[in-house]
């Protein structure tokens, strides 16, 4: 009986373990919510629903705040003016000793919680976005005049490959090691709308 | 990995992780003390150092960017016994306090003169945004500008 007792224990324990060791909670970032409308999948979408899911990401801070609608970067999730009086400079690189590259390198930098992709780099002040309205946003984007002349298709892959843009979905940490939030829809889904979009002739929903 | 850079002039080779940030590499494996660390998180500028010529906060910068580089540090930015005009100006103006911070202000001072020889005081605040907690700001300033003089007297006084 003992025996059994104790069998029984160091069961009862090892289950324990099983369950709870390994399921210690873990700070990780929160899922993106995915609107109830791309539950279908992209694919499936009309035109429409691609413009307003491509949109649910182009408004969203982790785009936005490097398209603001004056010469200052936009940092963290309420948007604030950059640190430091940071500014835009005359290429969207910084000014002549202040570069971007001063602090942000082609990477993530995760111990000083400093982001970083590619040509990190304000969008020209042509495509400031801040203030926009989803259908303005539409509009200069496909207006060569603010979009640096690019075609449709350019424009498309500059939305779905461009490496800065992509940054979005792998923000990293903040300076105090909280992960920065991702647009609310998966990078696949966003992309599959935006092709799904294009390739129905762009339309833009009347204001 | 191994790493491969000049630092003031010296080819050097590490063995080192390539995310070691280079401040890290630049004090604790090299040696060199005058760059400084303030908060880890590109936030102060005590760490600034060049790159290439160009401003780089240290902390953040990971070691595998800097090879096959050109690095100065503080101890790197005199031109042998004859000091840069930023260090004259320092000292003829009497800048630091603690002076914890000024090797960061002069390297972001020395790369601002390479790129606008000349600045305004607008250029200045636009441009030096490091932080000093004894508040040296104000001669900081005035050395910024007695620099930029002794940079435009030095050049016009080389041999061409
Ligand atoms: S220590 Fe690098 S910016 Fe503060
Ligand atoms: S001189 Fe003390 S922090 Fe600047």
């Amino acid at each position: 009986m003992k025996k059994a007792h104790r069998a029984y224990l160091a069961f009862s324990l090892l289950l324990a373990l099983l369950v709870f060791g390994f399921s210690t909670p873990r700070p990780h970032p929160p899922e993106p919510k995915l609107p109830e409308k791309s539950k279908s999948t992209a694919a499936e979408l009309t035109p429409e629903q691609a413009f307003d899911l491509m949109m649910e990401v182009l408004t969203h801070k982790r785009c936005v705040n490097c398209h603001p609608a004056d010469d200052y970067p936009r940092q963290g999730e309420d948007s604030h003016i950059h640190n430091f009086g940071v500014q835009r400079g005359p290429d969207n690189h910084g000014v002549a000793a202040l570069q971007c590259q001063t602090c942000h390198q082609s990477e993530n930098n995760n111990h000083a919680g400093v982001p970083g992709a590619p040509e990190w780099s304000l969008a020209p002040r042509k495509m400031a976005w801040q203030g926009l309205t989803r259908v303005e946003i539409a509009r200069s984007m496909l207006n060569p005049e603010n979009n640096g002349g690019r075609t449709l298709e350019e424009t498309v892959h500059h939305l779905t490959e461009h490496e800065l843009v992509l940054w979005a979905w792998e923000p990293g940490v903040d300076a105090n090691g909280t992960p920065r939030e991702k647009p609310p829809v998966p990078k696949a889904e966003y992309i599959k709308a935006v092709k799904t979009w294009a390739a129905g002739g762009a339309p833009i929903p009347e204001e | 990995m191994t790493i491969s850079f000049n630092i003031n002039g010296q080819p050097t080779s590490l063995e080192v992780d390539g995310d070691t940030p280079l401040l890290w590499v630049v004090r604790d494996m090299l040696d060199l003390k005058g760059t400084k660390f303030g908060c880890g998180k590109a936030a102060c500028g005590a760490c600034t150092l060049h790159v290439d010529g160009k401003a780089v906060r240290s902390c953040s910068y990971a070691v595998k960017y800097a090879d096959g580089k050109n690095i100065t540090t503080i101890e790197g930015l005199s031109n042998g016994d004859q000091l840069h005009p930023v260090q004259q100006a320092w000292m003829e103006e009497i800048v630091p306090q603690c002076g914890y911070c000024q090797p960061g202000f002069m390297m972001a001072t020395a790369a601002l003169l390479s790129e606008i020889p000349n600045p305004t005081d607008e250029d200045i605040d636009n441009n030096i945004v490091n932080v000093c907690r004894c508040a040296t700001y104000y001669r900081m300033r005035k050395a910024i500008h007695r620099a930029a003089g002794l940079q435009s007297k030095n050049a016009k006084n080389q041999p061409s």
